[in-house]
């Protein structure tokens, strides 16, 4: 099932930790945009009316899986808007995103903590046996 | 549990010799009950940054150490920048200068009685910005953000939030000089545009609280404390400025560390030489997250002054004093009988000067400066004196808080917020938050015990405790 949650939130002493896991790299990288926006709220909370458009580029997909995540942290916080649903293209490490989603509404959405900062601790892309993995932990 | 890597050297200090690429040993400060709940990665973390280069004397861990990104929190290390010593985006963080600033009232517990504890406490949380979204009233041109991030507090107190006398009562009066607003991206700019004067989320909080111990009659008296008087505890730092700070620099870092033959041990400590042009660049514009974080308590400070004129017109709300937690800063330490310039690290650990330390205002030369330490909601918090002897045993550096010991996931399944709002309201604490999720994740059953790690700080020397503090009101992020 195309809605089947991909994403999990490991625990880390101070903070949050996220993983997905996907075969296609840029669905890995969704379904852990989406495990961000569960930080702070339940992304089915968020009604998708907004788009907001982004492209970036990394050195490797590491890199790239690091400036995405932390452009997501930057959008959230400079629009006051969560993100329930994200569109992610991945070529030669170079990325194009819609994210879809409103702005704040404190009542329905309670948003919890907010994400600072995406930290490389135990930042990980990888892929085995046809399915890739993406993971990090985010300071609150 | 054994621990034969563990050498206790003292009742309240373990040693970790220096083994592999360790360049010092690493010093870890605690009672036997904290040392054994330590994890092992929170020690990892404390050899890894043993292995950094030009680190002197030790890689400390304060008595709420626990594992961070990095740095461990609660981890301290100084850096000799004329022996290639290093500069770490993961030694400071994400909230850069995040700190605590705790000021008098003038009012005494028997003010606050029957329905004004309830009346104010709705009044501080309408008053004062909290939680994920919360937008300050302040808007600054990119002029004045500029002015701001040079300027710190003391630009704060020139726009009316404050007087000059406030500035005497935070570390390096207020500024941290040679911040460059040139260095910020424009990007943490525009994160900071609509939080001046916000509290944040998280462990960020606005208490009122009560003195309930006094231990040293002396130095409270020098401080101004005296039991039953009411406090106001502000936790926050330099909010989204200072997170894009950090984020911005953590790639470049991490990206540049090789090329100075740097072998990181984990990527999160991201350094590289402090007299490289980066290492300039990030202590430029790490220097401005500082004055962010003094300028934003400094408009808090404002705005809880206004609230309280409203309801106790006479009141006048002095400050105790405002301490930082995550920082890098250059200060004169001895070294083998030699005065050095370091670069002191404190990721999640306080300042703690002692008596005539030359960062002091007069009022406290012969006291030591007040180390503010934030417990957990609805425990207790402290007041604490720097030592001379901190300054041989951790480069004047003590404890922060009380330190997790749950992660926030497992918090969140055990408590709920609604349930924490009841039991606190049974110990007389008003709680107010925008979000039951959060207050869980916040449970003070999800720290470790704030004051076994306060008895470990000053039985070990790093600080003398002066007072105890327990909440009345908490205003949560």
């Amino acid at each position: 099932m195309a809605n089947d949650i991909m994403w999990q939130h490991f625990s880390h002493q101070s903070d949050i930790g996220i993983r997905a896991e996907a075969e296609l790299l840029s669905r890995a990288f969704e379904d852990a945009a989406t495990a961000l926006t569960a930080i702070v709220t339940d992304p089915s909370t968020v009604e998708t009316v907004q788009p907001v458009n982004f492209e970036l580029a990394g050195e490797n997909e590491e890199d790239l899986f690091f400036h995405f995540m932390s452009k997501i942290i930057y959008e959230m916080d400079v629009r006051k808007m969560f993100f329930g649903r994200y569109e992610v293209k991945i070529e030669n490490s170079h990325l194009t995103a819609i994210a879809w989603g409103e702005k704040i509404n404190f009542e329905r959405h309670s948003p919890a903590v907010e994400p600072k900062g995406v930290t490389m601790n135990q930042l990980r892309v990888k892929e085995e046996n046809g399915k890739w993995t993406v993971q990090c932990v985010i300071d609150v | 549990m054994e621990r034969p890597e563990l050498k206790r050297i003292s009742e309240n200090c373990w040693r970790i010799e220096q083994t592999g690429n360790m360049k010092v040993p690493g010093m870890i400060f605690a009672d036997n009950d904290l040392i054994k709940d330590m994890d092992e990665k929170t020690l990892t973390q404390v050899r890894n940054v043993a292995a950094l280069p030009g680190i002197v004397k030790g890689s400390f861990a304060m008595p709420d150490a626990h594992m961070g990104y990095g740095f461990c929190i609660g981890g301290v290390a100084a850096f000799d920048p004329d022996a290639g010593g290093v500069i770490s985006g993961g030694g400071v963080g994400f909230d850069i200068s995040c700190g605590v600033r705790m000021f008098h009232t003038g009012l005494t517990i028997d003010q606050l009685d029957g329905g004004i504890k309830e009346h104010l406490a709705e009044a501080l949380f309408r008053d004062i910005p909290a939680g994920v979204g919360s937008t300050g009233t302040i808007s600054l041109t990119s002029e004045a953000l500029d002015n701001m991030l040079t300027g710190g507090a003391v630009w704060a107190v020139e726009k009316g939030f404050g007087t000059k006398e406030d500035l005497d009562y935070i570390e390096e009066q207020g500024c941290a000089k040679g911040a460059m607003p040139g260095k910020v991206s424009p990007d943490a700019k525009r994160r900071q545009r609509e939080e001046m004067g916000t509290l944040g989320s998280g462990n960020h909080y606005l208490e009122v609280q009560k003195i309930t111990e006094i231990y040293d009659s002396q130095i409270a008296e020098g401080f101004g404390i005296k039991k039953g008087d009411c406090m106001i505890s502000i936790h926050c730092g330099s909010r989204g400025l200072g997170h894009q700070i950090g984020t911005d620099y953590l790639r470049r870092m991490a990206n540049e560390a090789s090329r100075y033959g740097i072998e990181l041990p984990d990527r999160e400590l991201a350094s590289v030489p402090v007299n490289s042009p980066l290492g300039q660049d990030y202590l430029g514009a790490m220097r401005a997250g500082i004055n962010c974080a003094l300028a934003n308590r400094q408009i808090l400070t404002a705005l809880v002054r206004k609230t309280f004129a409203k309801m106790f017109p006479k009141a006048e709300l002095k400050m105790l004093y405002d301490v930082s937690h995550n920082t890098a800063k250059m200060e004169q330490h001895e070294v083998n009988g030699k005065m050095k310039q370091l670069l002191v690290h404190r990721k999640g650990a306080t300042r703690s000067f002692g008596p005539g330390m030359t960062d002091l205002p007069s009022r406290y030369k012969a006291l030591g400066q007040p180390v503010l330490i934030g417990g957990s909601m609805g425990t207790a918090s402290y007041i604490l004196a720097g030592t001379n002897e901190s300054e041989k045993l951790a480069f004047s550096s003590a404890c922060h808080g009380a330190g997790r010991s749950l992660s926030r996931t497992a918090a969140s399944k055990k408590w709920q917020g609604r349930q924490l709002i009841s039991e606190l309201a049974e110990k007389k604490i008003i709680i107010k938050s925008r979000s039951m999720r959060g207050l869980a994740e916040e449970a003070p059953g999800a720290y470790k015990d704030v004051n076994a790690v306060i008895e470990a700080t000053a039985n070990a020397g790093l600080a003398k405790k002066v007072a105890k503090l327990t909440p009345m009101i908490c205003v949560k992020g």
